[in-house]
């Protein structure tokens, strides 16, 4: 991904920051310009999420996606936030742990790299909420 | 509007085609199924070419002026030729859009053709054109690839509804057992239940035999004004609907990970402009990308309860010769699935069915079937209906 094209967004990313509509009071992450609801009624804000959530479905990823690689088998999962939306990101924990309901909670970490030399990508990912989070 | 009838159809070999470029197969199709119409250059008005990423597999945007060019039909006649893209659902939207042209009464004979050619570049490469359909920026980053995205629905269908992995395999089987019988086909062996578990894990639960491949070819079909389709051929194969819908680019955006709402919608707008249910329809090819796809499609479109698309596949009720044949082709699965091409092939398959033209892998007595075409994990679906009888 282009430089511009991650840099926009780098705050969402690193902050989880995504934004809320005042009028249906909906939350969006990744954030929204319009609420998809109220259209051009709608009042958008930004918004910090707290990061706490479950897993609402998850995968074990084996056949990695390109600059992913070295991370192989990683596990990738569906969050729902406990505001309301649901964002994919990685789960680091050991693949049979994961199960459909587990608590997770955010964590700051490397995504990936743009080539040998490129920029580095930060961003959010989770960990189980519990015991297991500080073997992480 | 007018109605709107097949005259003509064509689909080259789908495969790896590496002795072949973009625009070989192309020509093949479309200049197969302009003989199959009957139809001479100067009486085509327009042409519509479904390519989902020409600029990533072969290095080559204007795809629709390419065709033109190649097919003999730029020079002099000058035949207007547009692209259109939909990811995986190119091809039936390009498909809908020649529709469109027909039935509105501004052109009267059209082609609508769709083409991919992915073998071209190294799979990881593919892989990552293919990525493109979701949304980069908030799925592919974190790792997401279309398998992975897949698995995560088949992940939630077994949570919720208990649908095995043998289940999901089943799908596979089926359809390459249906795909033997097609010339076309890209795979043309038997596979069996064990053979798909014991396959290499691609997502879990998502083996490789769970996937369809990446595959090179190409499909065309001619509309013509259903008035005048008997000018061409005896067995014209008419248009009852076409239907298209929505739904969020990503994923994690969805009311329920199990269903393909754009699905849905598609469907029921299908049904209503054909005035027709699922029991009406013979057979149906559906975008079997993966093979939990299958049994959210069939479900989706009707032809199975929610939750019991795996079971219905199981009791081979979606085989040929039980209730409601699915993909008799052999799908995307045995088939092949280049991309932008898969959504003109289904309707090949349903008009050489209807026609009773499907060999071995005829469905008897089919008078109306169905094609269901996805893009990406279903932001785009597009559902057309198609009948012997006007």
């Amino acid at each position: 991904m282009s430089v511009p094209r991650f840099w926009r967004k780098q705050i969402a990313r690193y902050n989880l920051v995504g934004t809320h509509c005042k009028k249906c009071d909906d939350y969006f992450y990744p954030p929204r310009n319009m609420c998809p609801a109220c259209r051009r009624e709608g009042e958008i804000e930004d918004y910090k999420f707290s990061g706490k959530g479950e897993v609402v479905t998850f995968t074990v990823i084996h056949t990695a996606a390109e600059g992913f690689e070295n991370q192989t088998p990683y596990v990738l999962g569906i969050i729902k936030l406990e505001e309301g939306p649901s964002l994919t990101s990685q789960i680091i924990c050991d693949a049979k742990d994961v199960k459909i309901g587990m608590k997770v909670k955010p964590v700051f970490r490397k995504l990936g790299q743009a080539g040998e030399r490129g920029m580095i990508y930060y961003g959010t990912k989770f960990v189980p909420e519990l015991e297991v989070a500080d073997k992480c | 509007m007018r109605d709107v009838a097949i005259i003509g159809v064509k689909n080259t070999k789908f495969g790896e085609l590496w002795d072949r470029s973009f625009r070989d197969v192309v020509v093949e199709a479309g200049v197969g199924a302009v003989s199959d119409a009957g139809v001479v250059g100067e009486k085509i008005d327009a042409m519509f070419v479904g390519n989902m990423s020409g600029g990533q597999f072969v290095e080559q945007e204007h795809i629709g002026a390419l065709i033109a060019d190649y097919s003999g039909l730029a020079k002099d006649i000058h035949v207007p030729s547009t692209r259109v893209e939909a990811a995986c659902a190119s091809g039936g939207l390009a498909l809908r859009q020649g529709i469109y042209s027909v039935a509105s009464g501004m052109d009267d004979i059209v082609i609508a053709a769709g083409a991919e050619k992915m073998t071209d570049v190294p799979s990881p490469k593919a892989s990552s054109a293919l990525a493109a359909a979701a949304d980069r920026e908030w799925e592919g980053i974190m790792g997401a690839t279309f398998p992975g995205l897949y698995a995560m629905i088949a992940r939630m269908h077994m949570h919720k509804y208990g649908t095995t992995s043998e289940q999901l395999a089943q799908v596979a089987v089926k359809n390459h057992q249906n795909g033997q019988h097609n010339p076309i086909a890209q795979y043309k062996s038997p596979i069996t239940v064990e053979s798909v578990l014991k396959s290499i894990m691609v997502a879990d639960p998502l083996h490789i035999f769970d996937c369809s491949p990446i595959t090179d070819g190409a499909s065309a079909v001619v509309l013509a004004p259903a008035d005048v389709a008997h000018e061409y051929t005896d067995t014209p194969i008419y248009v009852k609907a076409t239907a298209q819908a929505s739904d969020t680019i990503a994923l994690h955006d969805r009311r329920d990970i199990t269903t393909l709402d754009a699905s849905v919608a598609a469907g029921k707008r299908a049904y209503e402009m054909a005035k027709m249910q699922p029991k009406d329809i013979n057979l149906v090819e559906v975008h079997d990308c993966f093979t939990i796809a299958e049994i959210c499609a069939i479900e989706d479109l009707g032809f199975a309860k929610k939750g019991e698309g795996g079971i219905v596949t199981q009791n081979g009720e979606t085989a040929i010769g039980g209730r409601i044949p699915v993909n008799t082709s052999g799908g995307l699965k045995s088939c092949g699935h280049p991309v932008g091409a898969t959504g003109v092939k289904q309707a090949v398959e349903i008009v050489e069915q209807l026609r009773g033209e499907a060999g071995k892998r005829q469905v008897d007595g089919a008078e109306v079937g169905m094609t269901h075409n996805v893009g990406g994990s279903g932001a785009t679906a597009v559902v057309h209906i198609f009948s012997r009888n006007r």
